[in-house]
């Protein structure tokens, strides 16, 4: 071993990390430009609709509930103790369309419908599907990554905002049934401190970028998975793992880039 | 699953995502009250304007007339110079005077306008002549304190000294 190893070393995998990141984004830049084709037939999007939004409608709407319950509970025993019990609908509503709406909808995105995207396409490849389409001179990329890819982006909006719907209705039920905040102070503090455009316009902003990352993550992990049944098992982890913590990274830029103005 | 099945509880799931949304804008952001009607905007110089911000309500008897549109220096008076935008349908004398509450003790600032008796109304871009300055907590406390300094010689100077 000689003293120029240990550098060369770092440098190697340097250039190993850079040019996955090359890889990773003319891989996006390619299906961004294969996804107008495969829109072409429009029902294979709408039965990926059906596989990632509608299945994902119930957890979805369970999480939203149970958190919504748990924020108004924890929410007013803070606010009672300053006598502000009736700012648990700003407080709610806010902490959901600005944040947890969007996190925890792509979070719960990538668990449910991130790993059956990644598990299917790393099987369609360890059966060959994907390279017997190749033959039929049938792309994989337009037959089967893009309607994913444009059904991931429509479904994770669509379930952010029902989070966050069942979110403000459970602390509702919460607040004004069970506790017995005043009801038209619960909606107007709400109606005045929440902003159309800043608040639930960038949720659902948060939303489409969540959806685009988590959808591709999944796509990307699965299509260049290794063809074995550890290579898809380790690809299914995978997209957990990378598309929680883009999600969460991705989340600190936004949030930076829309909410620091005061 | 037949085709029309699947595409009929694809489109049922896009509505309700869409009747979120709606939920949201309506109920939540309250989307419905804000005024798209026309507005004319109004000018007032203040020695300080405190914790004004702009988008904060205009209220004449507690009700919300209008909006602040902007705050500026004015570099000629030094003074904080506030254009709010009054809404189209409510006019207001002249001699009318502006002043920046403070909803409840630790509330956001709003400007309150109380009208005046003159029978001529403020047009599109006049000034407001009567505008008293926010209420500087800081300030308010130094003067209680001068006041007090003031007095206390006479009651307790003799015992002391």
């Amino acid at each position: 071993m000689t003293l120029t190893d240990f550098p060369s070393a770092i440098g190697r995998r340097a250039l190993v990390i850079v040019a996955a990141l090359g890889h990773f984004t003319a891989f996006f830049i390619d299906l961004l430009r294969n996804t107008p084709s495969g829109l072409r037939r429009f029902y294979l999007t709408i039965l990926q609709v059906q596989a990632i939004g509608n299945r994902s409608l119930s957890i979805i709407a369970a999480s939203g509930a149970a958190v919504g319950l748990v924020l108004a509970l924890q929410g007013y025993n803070v606010l009672s103790r300053y006598g502000q019990a009736e700012s648990l609908g700003v407080l709610v509503a806010l902490s959901l369309v600005r944040e947890l709406g969007p996190v925890l909808t792509a979070l719960l995105f990538a668990g449910r419908a991130g790993t059956s995207l990644t598990a299917e396409i790393g099987l369609m490849k360890a059966g060959e599907q994907l390279a017997a389409m190749e033959m039929m001179a049938v792309d994989p990329r337009v037959r089967v990554l893009a309607p994913r890819f444009v059904a991931g982006i429509i479904s994770m909006p669509l379930l952010g905002a029902i989070f966050s719907m069942v979110g403000v209705m459970a602390a509702y039920v919460v607040g004004v049934m069970m506790i017995g905040v005043d009801q038209g102070q619960f909606w107007s503090q709400m109606q005045d401190g929440v902003d159309v455009v800043k608040d639930v316009g960038n949720g659902v902003v948060k939303t489409v970028v969540f959806g685009i990352a988590t959808t591709f993550i999944a796509l990307y992990i699965g299509y260049e998975s290794k063809a074995t049944p550890e290579g898809v098992a380790l690809a299914t982890t995978q997209t957990v793992v990378v598309s929680s913590l883009s999600v969460l990274f991705l989340d600190f830029i936004l949030t930076a880039l829309m909410f620091s103005k005061p | 699953m037949g085709k029309k099945q699947t595409e009929t509880l694809v489109g049922a799931f896009v509505l309700l995502g869409m009747l979120a949304v709606l939920f949201l804008a309506l109920k939540a952001a309250n989307l419905a009250s804000f005024s798209f009607g026309a507005t004319y905007p109004l000018l007032a110089r203040f020695d300080n304007v405190g914790g004004l911000k702009v988008g904060a309500p205009v209220k004449s008897a507690g009700v919300a007339v209008g909006r602040i549109a902007s705050i500026s220096f004015d570099n000629k008076t030094f003074q904080g110079l506030v254009t709010m935008d009054i809404e189209r349908h409510y006019a207001f004398p002249t001699d009318t005077s502006a002043k920046i509450l403070t909803a409840g003790l630790l509330g956001d600032q709003y400007l309150g306008l109380d009208p005046g008796g003159e029978d001529k109304n403020l047009q599109s871009g006049d000034t407001i002549k009567m505008a008293q300055s926010a209420v500087i907590l800081e300030n308010l406390i130094g003067q209680l304190l001068y006041s007090k300094a003031a007095e206390s010689p006479s009651k307790e100077g003799t015992g002391k000294k």
